[in-house]
């Protein structure tokens, strides 16, 4: 399963990060910063994959997609494809590219929720449920469509008690 | 961009962010976040605040928590966001709490309700935050709350709702294996719910919604992996599936990079390697269409070599077919060649698979292999050792091994290098073509790994050597033994040498160093001293020093030569006579008071090369039962276990008692009774023991230093309770030595009191504390274990002997009668000293000869020996071990169950001195020896198969 997905810019600083095992927070700090521990040091052109053993635990392995200033990251165990992980990211970054129209890390920064519905809508529980961008986004949007609905109703409500009131 | 519709956030928040993101150094960031803290722990209690503020107050607890800080003063108020009725603010409440809790949090309680509520909403997306949070949140006791509804669920209109409910019963079922036991009456109503969701799981590959068939698959690759068989029927739909799925029978959306559902491929893929494992008539009906998806497969673009790297993990996992195996190889072959690190890293990865079935395939690859061996990226090269490593055998071991250690040598992670170190040690204990190599290759690995070497690998390494490699053939043995001394002195004056290196090297010059003859003992001695002398801080290197420096002049003395200590010997014992170290002490006087004594007995004490000797011990002290009886006879009190001791508690026993007690805490507290009465009366009750008023022979003037020996037991929890009081009783007598030991370690241990007059046999009875025993009993398994392992044959552990021997243990065999009935005598008298009748009467033999019993040499224990040799009537033939000087034990016939505390009793010469061993260092040691052996026959049985399967590969390589 996925045990990980992690987005940490090139300084080091997290993102966004969801751990799908419990992790404690002072672990899933230490985790990050060993991560980034290691990405800052991989040399160019090597391969995206890390074998996690020394900073993840046993059966772990990580892949990393460095988009501009952002580190993509998936921390997963054996039961995963390191290829199509790497693909993951693609399509999740493909995902917030349609969502925000040339996404930079502002976006990612300023749309933190929205960050994790994306995320939520395709994988669940550790487990990769849905990896077609364009379904994300329908699900994405459909969410914030109602959720515009109903924090419009709750300000009408507001501002009508208010003239009232 | 940034804020869109309900996604918004204020100002204050982009000011946060910004200002974190400026930040130059990790304390800034802490303090603005502390500050962010403060700001929020004030404005989110404060009564009415708006909800939309509420819900930006949590975004930014999740955000600082992101950051590493703690946010739990906030968690109440997600929790409480997740009541609200406004989907927005729900969501927002279900994020936080998913990503603030985990499912054991206090506050999920308040949540089970709320998640009960929104599973039945009308509003599917209500129902799918509500199982994203299920998902995470959901317990083991509180599955049953919402399984129902879940279920319910599966048939939702909404295919997203579908999908995750799929998802949520996974993650309940990952989560509820564990809670069978105890949720026993519960599980069963459980389990009835698990049957129908699973078998509407299985119903649902049928769902005419790929996704939710996708989803599907999670679930049904976990079970599947818990019990194959169960799923074997479903081969065929999973086949047809795959069939469907690669011939683009899906809609047009599932596509990804024109690579119809990737994902769904995979899991597929996955599932049947699973199922196909070892099943021909499974395998059979996946050829096809893996011959098909490779053949179609895209392998330009990334998702499409994912696809064909599962093809071939497939494929090396079911029925091997031929024609499947060189397609695979043929993939293989782009993989490795292409310019992509990350498809190479792939190609490596799935030869190391292929070759488990196929090992020829590797052979056209070599060069490919070479490149990646010396690329310059670290997880291509690591997992290229990984393959050399599955490749490995005797024919390119030496090859194989010297890069192994070359990339050692050049690495600094230490998980990496004490990975290689261990592979290496392990691959050379498997392979090794010479036994001259085999030192060389395990010297550079203790000189580079240095202390990262598992400590169990130099004790492998001193069994090798003192076994041979399980030949009969002495004369290799003896080959590889003065291979070992001869490179063990030149490396010997190196600086920096690991511990357990030296610990190595010590004990086998000590073991071997003048065993054929080719360098004096003076020479040797000389060594040994000077690493004592270098490693002055090393307390264990000293240990096995001294202790290597006693064997070295036993043998001298032994073999009729004379010997005189070297003066800086001399000075080293007269320097440890007053360590620190209680164990250090014990050993210098050991060693002084072995030299006193003359060659007979020092022969006895110190066979030559009797590591391997196997030494049984008398658990139930049955030598001692015509004492015991007599002593009823005579109207003693009987013994009375130690479990129903406790209610019989009267006054004089409340002393007894006491150490019983340490377990729980190590350390009294109440203040001592005033000693003087105490002492006398203590005694006698001593538990019952018959023998009160006999006064028990004691210990030898070397035993002296008894105080030392307090301290020395670190066997037991108890030891400082019982140095304590020791020192009252010291005090109070006047004369320190034997008797204060005495009282406490007899309370302590249900030694059963041996004869009166037989002082000698009482003198050496030593109760033993449990630690001691396990560790033999381990190594006596686990030599069974590596015999079953290496001959295949395995047998009960009460056939022990039988086994051993035919496993072709030679050595153990060999000297088993050395020690037994001659020696017991020899070594009682030259022991047995007039026993001064104690002032403490019965305790004391017991007493300071605990602290040593207690502990045992490492060596010994390695060897699987402990100290007993045996009673005629002993069933077993015991073997002798020449190491410990403890002679022997008279063997029992009471199984040692019956003891509810079974101790181990020996025969300890009260001279025990003789013993050289560390055995303070094995008692810490204990446990992990004990682990460690385990791991290393287990490696030492996986290890095996290897070999065999890889007859020619890279014949070149290894030149």
């Amino acid at each position: 399963m996925i045990r990980a997905m992690i987005v940490i810019n090139n300084q080091g600083k997290p993102r966004l990060s969801k751990f799908y095992n419990y992790t404690p927070v002072d672990q899933q700090h230490q985790v990050i910063r060993s991560i980034y521990s290691v990405l800052c040091l991989q040399p160019e052109n090597v391969s995206n994959f890390i074998e996690g053993g020394s900073i993840l635990g046993p059966d772990s392995r990580l892949v990393y997609k460095l988009f501009a200033t952002l580190y993509f990251i998936f921390v997963f165990d054996s039961s995963e494809n390191e290829l199509a992980m790497f693909d993951l990211i693609q399509v999740y970054v493909e995902t917030l590219e349609k969502c925000f129209s040339n996404v930079c890390e502002l976006d990612i920064v300023l749309n933190y929720s929205k960050m994790h519905t994306i995320l939520d809508e395709m994988i669940l529980g550790g487990q990769v449920v849905e990896t077609n961008s364009e379904k994300v986004m329908q699900a994405v949007e459909e969410i914030s469509k109602l959720e515009k609905v109903t924090a419009a109703t709750k300000f009408i409500s507001k501002s009508t008690s208010l003239l009232w009131g | 961009m940034g804020s869109q519709g309900g996604f918004g956030q204020s100002k204050e928040f982009l000011d946060l962010v910004k200002s974190i993101g400026e930040t130059r150094s990790k304390s800034e960031e802490d303090r603005i976040v502390l500050h962010e803290i403060e700001t929020l722990k004030r404005r989110i209690n404060e009564p009415d605040t708006p909800k939309r503020k509420m819900k930006e107050y949590i975004i930014r607890l999740v955000y600082i928590e992101m950051l590493g800080h703690d946010a739990s003063f906030g968690y109440i108020h997600a929790v409480k966001m997740t009541h609200d009725d406004s989907l927005l603010l729900k969501r927002t409440g279900y994020l936080a709490v998913t990503l603030f809790l985990n499912e054991d949090h206090d506050l999920i309680i308040l949540i089970v309700n709320t998640i009960q509520k929104d599973l039945k909403s009308d509003n599917f997306l209500v129902v799918c935050a509500a199982l994203n949070a299920c998902c995470k949140l959901i317990n083991e006791e509180t599955i049953p709350a919402v399984i129902q509804q879940v279920v319910e669920l599966l048939a939702h209109p909404k295919e997203a709702v579908r999908k995750k409910a799929v998802m949520a019963l996974h993650s309940f079922h990952q989560r509820s294996p564990s809670s069978v036991n105890h949720l026993v009456s519960n599980f069963r109503k459980v389990g009835a719910l698990w049957l129908y969701g699973f078998s509407t799981c299985v119903v649902k590959l049928s769902d005419n919604d790929p996704g939710v068939m996708g989803a599907t698959l999670c679930p049904l690759y976990d079970l599947i992996t818990i019990d194959v068989n169960l799923y074997k029927d479903l081969v065929g739909s999973f086949v047809n599936i795959l069939k469907q799925v690669a011939e683009r029978r899906l809609p047009k959306s599932y596509e990804y990079h024109q690579t119809p559902a990737p994902f769904i491929q995979i899991k597929l893929l996955k599932i049947m390697a699973l199922l196909g494992s070892g099943d021909k008539k499974s395998s059979e009906q996946m050829y096809t269409v893996i011959g098909d998806i490779m053949r179609k497969s895209d392998t330009v673009s990334n998702i499409g070599n994912a696809v064909l790297f599962e093809c071939i993990c497939c494929i090396s996992s079911i029925q091997p077919s031929p024609k499947l195996l060189e397609t695979a190889a043929d993939a293989i072959a782009k993989f490795l060649k292409s310019d992509s690190h990350n498809l190479r890293y792939m190609g490596i990865n799935a030869l190391g698979r292929l070759i488990q079935i196929s090992p020829g395939i590797a052979e056209q690859h070599q060069l490919a292999v070479i490149d990646c061996l010396e690329d310059p990226d670290d997880t291509l090269k690591r997992k290229t050792f990984e393959l050399l490593y599955k490749m490995t055998k005797s024919s390119n071991v030496e090859v194989i091994v010297d890069r192994m250690i070359d990339y050692m040598i050049s690495i600094n992670d230490s998980h990496y290098k004490t990975e290689t170190a261990s592979r290496c040690v392990e691959l050379a204990e498997q392979f090794a073509p010479s036994n001259h190599w085999f030192i060389q290759i395990m010297n550079k690995v203790f000189q580079h790994a240095g202390d990262l070497v598992n400590p169990k690998v130099a004790h492998n390494l001193m069994r090798l050597i003192a076994e041979g490699f399980g030949e009969d053939d002495d004369a290799a043995d003896s080959q590889l033994r003065s291979s070992a001394v001869e490179s063990y002195l030149k490396i010997v004056d190196e600086p920096k040498l690991p511990s357990a290196f030296l610990q190595v090297i010590c004990w086998v010059l000590g073991e071997y160093g003048t065993a054929d003859g080719k360098y004096s003992a003076s020479y040797i001695s000389g060594k040994l001293c000077d690493v004592a002398e270098a490693h002055s801080s090393d307390d264990i290197v000293k240990a096995y020093a001294v202790t290597a420096l006693m064997k070295v002049y036993c043998f001298e003395k032994a073999a009729g030569r004379k010997m005189s200590l070297l003066p800086e010997c001399q000075s080293l014992l007269e320097e440890l006579s007053a360590s620190h170290s209680s164990d250090l002490q014990q050993r210098a006087y050991e060693f002084q008071s072995i030299l006193s004594l003359d060659a007979n007995a020092i022969e006895d004490i110190m066979p030559l090369d009797a590591s391997c000797e196997d030494i049984e011990i008398d658990k139930s002290l049955s030598f001692l039962n015509n004492y015991v009886h007599n002593s009823l006879e005579q109207g003693a009190e009987p013994y009375i276990p130690e479990n129903e001791r406790s209610g019989t508690l009267n006054i004089s026993n409340i002393r007894n008692h006491n150490p019983y007690e340490h377990p729980t805490h190590s350390l009294r507290f109440e203040a001592y009774e005033v000693p003087k009465p105490a002492v006398p009366t203590n005694l006698p009750p001593t538990l019952t023991y018959p023998t009160e008023l006999v006064p028990a022979p004691i210990p030898e003037p070397s035993y002296q230093p008894t105080l030392t020996s307090g301290p020395v037991s670190d066997a037991d929890s108890g030891s400082t309770e019982l140095r304590l009081r020791l020192d009252g009783v010291q005090k109070k007598w006047g004369k320190p030595a034997y008797s204060s030991a005495a009282s406490s370690s007899t309370s302590n241990f249900d030694s059963h009191r041996t004869s009166v007059n037989g002082a000698t046999q009482l003198d050496n009875v030593i109760s033993k504390s449990h630690e001691p025993r396990e560790p033999q009993i381990e190594v006596s398994e686990e030599k069974q274990k590596l015999a079953a392992s290496l001959f295949g044959g395995r047998t009960a552990r009460s056939e022990r002997k039988q086994s051993g021997g035919a496993a072709g243990y030679s050595k153990v065999s060999r000297t088993t009668n050395h020690g037994d009935d001659k020696v017991q005598p020899t070594i009682v008298t030259a022991t047995v000293q007039p026993p001064p009748p104690d002032l403490l009467d019965l305790g004391e033999p017991t007493g300071p000869s605990s602290s040593y019993s207690s502990t045992v040499d490492p060596f010994t224990q390695l060897e699987g020996l402990l100290d007993l040799s045996k009673d005629d009537s002993a069933v077993t033939t015991t073997s002798n071990g020449p190491d410990l000087t403890a002679v022997y034990t008279t063997a029992s016939t009471n199984g040692q169950n019956q003891n509810p505390n079974p101790l181990i009793n020996e025969k300890d010469n009260m001279n025990g001195a003789p013993n050289p061993s560390n055995r303070t260092a094995s008692l810490t040691k204990g446990p992990s020896l004990k682990d460690a052996l385990d791991k290393d026959t287990l490696v030492r049985q996986m290890g095996v198969n290897p070999t065999s399967q890889n007859p020619s590969l890279f014949s070149d390589l290894l030149g």
